[in-house]
């Protein structure tokens, strides 16, 4: 099997408690260091606000719902689009991966396309949609697409022949065969396409939000700007830090989930 | 030595079965009572890959409920034959019959590598080599059985990558006869195991031969496990046999005797001559 092995750690570091705590004292020890270095004048407000002024802005916004309003309509976004985008993505590549005529047919095609760096169609797109609503919903669509449709068809490819070969000796039927041995050896490779497409997702809709938008959390980056609310722009990035973290660690629940059987996932 | 040994014979006097006559006498009286074997003809079997001729003209008759193993240099063929004999691959010609129609679970394959899903559990995999019969109620219970059979009942809820390869070899096992095959073909099956896991497995296939009756083809590159546990051993050279050799030693066999020793002695001699002419 190509899939990696698990790493055995020493007893020690394994403790699950202090395992979720570490992972957080890198970022803390920043934002201490940042607040030591605001407060005592050694990096001026006008380049970098305190951590407390970006969480007093915060706390305003927030009281104002301004915050909650902007986040909504950025993740609404992102999860239309991630939806859509990973759908057709996942659609195709399932097509690919199991039918010949499929991929004689297409993948030229697709691969062609993905070669096309898909904000430079942003000045396209918005001539086509304007600065509504699908103009951000396609543009997410097609970032994702991408790592979910190359990841499906690679981990469809990869399956080991042997256990396909193994299945039909049994006399699996092509949708048992698929179900028991080609979509669970497919899955891990899924799951790479789908942290991916979560990377691309919120970077595409950032692009896209600060260049065209009338709401979003990139719009409120912008607006700040105009007004040199810089502790608002912070705020704005610090959040886009937040809710990629917040996707990959819900990718990570599901494959989980998901990938119990897996060695790597397996509890020690 | 009393084992007469047709290889102590020239060249020309390959695999007629008058030679065999009296030990094959000796043969049928050793085999399980009961037989749910099938008994196995194949007729001028042939079989290239491009330009390369692998079997040229094979002729066998293996009677229902036989051990027979297969042994022969890498690249001679063998497993080419064995995966002919399962219907894993087409026939360029001739023919491989049972004597009867046979269903798809009438015959199994052990490969070399467990080919277990990773994804499921001892139990399930096992219940894969119903075939068909999957979704039957009694399918748990026909699973746990052939679990026992291979002495790995305690370990029906684990996944197979907590388990070691012998471990693995025997679900492989299980799988292969949860479905009372009458003729399980092993394609080199315990090569990847060390050398005491090797003589367990040995055991356990011969015993499981015994206890049900099929009929056993065994592959393999290991002439002492050939002469341990088979009947009949074929020696495959360049496409074809070479030798046919009958095993007339008493189960249970002692491994290691000078019966078994002398026989594999006077194979490999063979097989290494034959390295010598080319």
């Amino acid at each position: 099997m190509s899939l990696i092995d698990s790493i055995s750690l020493p007893r020690s570091v394994r403790l699950p408690r202090v395992d979720g705590l570490v992972q957080w004292i890198v970022p803390l020890a920043i934002i201490a260091i940042w607040q030591i270095a605001s407060v005592t004048g050694f990096v001026p407000t006008r380049v970098l606000p305190a951590p407390s002024d970006v969480a007093l802005a915060g706390w305003k916004l927030l009281l104002s719902g301004e915050l909650v309003r902007n986040i909504w309509v950025s993740f609404w976004r992102a999860s239309i689009g991630f939806l859509i985008g990973g759908s057709i993505g996942f659609a195709f590549g399932l097509a690919n991966g199991l039918s010949q005529i499929s991929a004689k047919l297409t993948d030229t095609t697709l691969q062609m396309v993905r070669n096309v760096p898909h904000l430079a169609l942003i000045p396209l797109v918005i001539l086509w949609f304007g600065i509504d609503e699908s103009a951000k919903l396609f543009l997410v669509a097609l970032g994702v697409f991408f790592p979910i449709y190359l990841n499906t068809l690679h981990g469809i490819r990869t399956v080991d022949p042997q256990l396909i070969e193994m299945g039909r000796i049994y006399g699996m039927t092509d949708g048992e065969l698929f179900r028991r041995v080609i979509f669970p050896g497919a899955l891990p490779s899924i799951f790479v396409g789908i942290r991916f497409a979560l990377g691309i997702m919120w970077l595409t809709l950032i692009v896209a939000e600060t260049i065209a938008a009338s709401s979003g959390l990139g719009y409120m980056a912008m607006q700040a700007r105009e007004f040199m609310l810089i502790d608002v722009v912070v705020l704005s990035i610090l959040i886009y830090a937040l809710l990629g973290k917040l996707a990959d660690s819900a990718s990570r629940v599901l494959e989980r989930a998901t990938l119990f059987w897996h060695p790597a996932f397996q509890k020690r | 030595m009393q084992t007469a040994l047709r290889t102590s014979l020239p060249e020309t006097e390959l695999a007629s079965p008058a030679n065999f006559a009296p030990h094959a006498r000796v043969v049928r009286e050793e085999r399980p009572i009961h037989t749910s074997g099938l008994p196995l003809s194949i007729r001028g079997l042939r079989k290239s890959f491009g330009d390369n001729e692998v079997l040229r003209g094979i002729d066998l008759h293996i009677p229902a409920g036989q051990f027979v193993a297969i042994v022969g240099k890498s690249g001679c063929g063998k497993s080419t034959l064995l995966r002919l004999i399962a219907g894993l691959d087409k026939i360029d010609a001739g023919s491989v019959s049972f004597g009867q129609d046979i269903q798809p679970e009438d015959i199994r394959v052990m490969f070399q590598e467990p080919r277990l899903l990773p994804w499921a559990r001892v139990l399930a995999n096992v219940e894969v080599g119903l075939g068909r019969d999957r979704a039957s109620k009694d399918a748990h219970a026909r699973a746990e059985k052939a679990l026992t059979e291979v002495g790995l009942a305690d370990k029906r809820d684990q996944w197979p990558s907590v388990l070691s390869g012998g471990q693995k070899q025997r679900v492989a096992l299980g799988r292969a006869l949860v479905s009372r095959p009458r003729v399980l073909a092993f394609d080199e099956p315990l090569g990847a195991l060390d050398a005491l896991t090797r003589i367990s497995m040995q055991r356990l296939l011969e015993r499981v031969w015994r206890d049900q009756g099929f009929t056993a083809i065994l592959v393999t590159h290991d002439v002492a496990e050939a002469v341990a546990l088979a009947d009949r051993v074929l020696v495959i050279e360049e496409g074809r046999i070479a030798h046919d050799v009958v095993v007339n030693v008493a189960r249970p066999r002692q491994r290691g005797s000078a019966e078994l020793a002398g026989l594999e002695g006077s194979i490999l001699s063979h097989l290494l001559s034959a390295d010598d002419r080319t």
